[in-house]
């Protein structure tokens, strides 16, 4: 499997979740060290070449992970790393590591493994939709085939040992990508972020830790990772984003009902530019792309090929770009490029204003 | 969005911080936040907020310590924050344990444990959180809760000795 045959699939990180939009996509990521090495930051190059030799027959033993593939981080150019980061297979950490860090994935990308990050290990499941239990329990039964022949760093006292202080315990990171236009519209995201960040979890932009969050998309996950157990962090994880979407179909109706039009608008404009900009960053676009999903899951607008508009999200990031149009683009060219991109894709997918509301 | 400290470029390091319980959005060029010290290259973590307060401390210490294994020092830790190798925890245990029980509120493993390790390790974790539960429910004042997680932990340690017991023979 190659960087380029990975085009060909939409992703699992953006794809279309649950019928209502609001869930995008659910992981679950364990953090794993061997007993006898250094951390990768601080093993050096021959160090870290040994332990991926080490660890490798096993993480490709798993049978969790077939069918798989391995690219290793000194085999990939920039444009190919930029590509894997936008698929949330690796991180921008990896992508700056050289010999001795691959990258061992299903081929359908549901399940990547991040060898020599920050860790030696970082396993990760992702699946479409509000299921985080899944993903832990797909990776956890992943990390139980490698356990078998390699022997992690672990002290009764702060469970499994991690590079950074920060992950150690069960080294679990469950998180949620929720699209919640409605309770940004309505201005009441931040009492909710706020209240999120008081019961020890974290909200993040759409690319993880210290990023904005752009298109209305926020990831909520455990900030905590020792002393409580792997289903107690699923749990609560999962009960705070049902009551998102809660909050965000109860923002949505009430903005249909008292601001009707200003709701119309803002997809009527969505649209509009996106089917006739021709400049376009990759920030507007998003932005741009939230108004359109907005539309689409409450009726505004209709298509016939909703994968069309949703893969756009991933479609339309610099790197997917410039691999689609085969050649590298300075940022300016990108702009031109991104805005016939979806003014192409928008058209092919038929997407139109929904005809009952059109004469208000 | 342009620089909220320059007003000249755009703004391209954005960071979220609850101060005091409310939620404070700051926007910042990469060269502005370059200069009030945030590293904008790496993620930005609790452990540097963490080590950043507690750094004078660290400092003030004499002795600059490393880990006999993988020879990190303690100072390489104060500026990566992140430790050399799994010994490192034993090494810089009396000033990491107290940081991780501020980012995780708690000191104590539970969940998984590796299969290879033995029952004397996985009771410590499960006994760890039952008797956690114990005192809440001796507080609460449930005494038949408070009954049955005694006898779950009695027979966690029945368990634990019985196993080391058939290994030594």
């Amino acid at each position: 499997m190659t960087v380029d045959e990975l085009l060909k699939q939409p992703g699992v990180w953006l794809a279309p979740g649950a019928s209502d939009g609001i869930v995008v996509s659910s992981r679950a990521r364990l953090a794993r060290n061997l007993k006898d090495a250094a951390f990768p930051g601080w093993a050096g190059e021959e160090e870290c070449e040994r332990i991926l030799a080490d660890i490798q027959p096993a993480i490709e033993k798993s049978p969790a992970l077939q069918p798989s593939f391995v690219l290793p981080m000194n085999t990939l150019d920039d444009l190919d790393k930029q590509i894997l980061f936008e698929r949330h297979l690796i991180s921008r950490e990896h992508a700056g590591r050289g010999r001795g860090s691959a990258l061992v994935a299903r081929e359908d990308e549901s399940i990547a493994i991040m060898v020599n990050e920050e860790d030696h290990l970082r396993l990760q499941a992702i699946r479409p939709g509000l299921s985080v239990r899944e993903a832990w329990q797909t990776i956890d039964a992943v990390d139980s085939d490698i356990e078998k022949s390699v022997r992690y760093a672990f002290s009764p006292k702060l469970g499994y040992l991690t590079a950074c202080p920060t992950n150690v315990g069960t080294g679990l990171r469950a998180s949620v990508m929720v699209h919640v236009p409605g309770l940004v519209l309505m201005n009441e995201i931040n009492p909710i972020i706020k209240g999120i960040s008081k019961i020890g979890l974290a909200v993040r932009g759409l690319w993880g830790e210290g990023t904005e969050a752009i298109g209305n998309m926020f990831q909520i996950s455990n900030q905590i990772s020792l002393g409580e157990k792997e289903e107690k962090i699923v749990a609560s994880i999962e009960q705070i984003v049902l009551e998102i979407v809660e909050h965000e179909k109860n923002a949505r109706q009430r903005l249909m009902e008292k601001k009707g039009s200003v709701v119309r608008d803002h997809v009527g404009r969505a649209f509009g530019i996106l089917s006739n900009a021709h400049i376009l960053s990759s920030k507007e676009a998003l932005d741009l792309l939230s108004g359109l999903r907005l539309g689409l899951d409450i009726g505004i607008l209709k298509t016939k090929k909703r994968q069309a508009v949703d893969s756009l999200l991933l479609t339309t990031q610099p790197g997917h770009l410039q691999k689609m149009q085969a050649r590298r683009l300075r940022p300016k060219d990108r702009d031109l490029a991104r805005a016939r991109h979806v003014r192409g894709e928008l058209l092919r997918a038929g997407l139109a204003i929904a005809d009952e509301k059109r004469g208000e | 969005m342009l620089c909220e400290s320059c007003n000249e470029h755009e703004a391209t390091v954005h960071l979220t911080q609850v101060v005091d319980g409310s939620v404070k959005k700051v926007h910042l060029c990469e060269d502005c936040a370059a200069k009030s010290g945030l590293d904008v290259h790496g993620p930005i973590s609790i452990t540097d907020i963490l080590l950043g307060m507690g750094g004078g401390k660290i400092d003030a210490m004499a002795e600059d310590r490393s880990c006999a294994r993988c020879h990190l020092r303690r100072s390489d830790f104060k500026k990566t924050g992140r430790l050399g190798c799994p010994s490192c925890y034993e090494t810089f245990g009396t000033e990491l344990l107290p940081m991780i029980k501020a980012m995780h509120r708690r000191e104590q493993h539970s969940g998984k444990v590796p299969s290879s390790e033995s029952m004397t390790v996985k009771m410590t974790a499960e006994v760890a959180i039952l008797q956690q539960q114990l005192e809440q429910a001796v507080a609460a004042e449930d005494y038949e809760k408070a009954a049955r997680l005694r006898d779950a932990i009695a027979e966690w340690r029945a368990k634990a000795a019985a196993d080391s017991e058939a290994e030594q023979k």
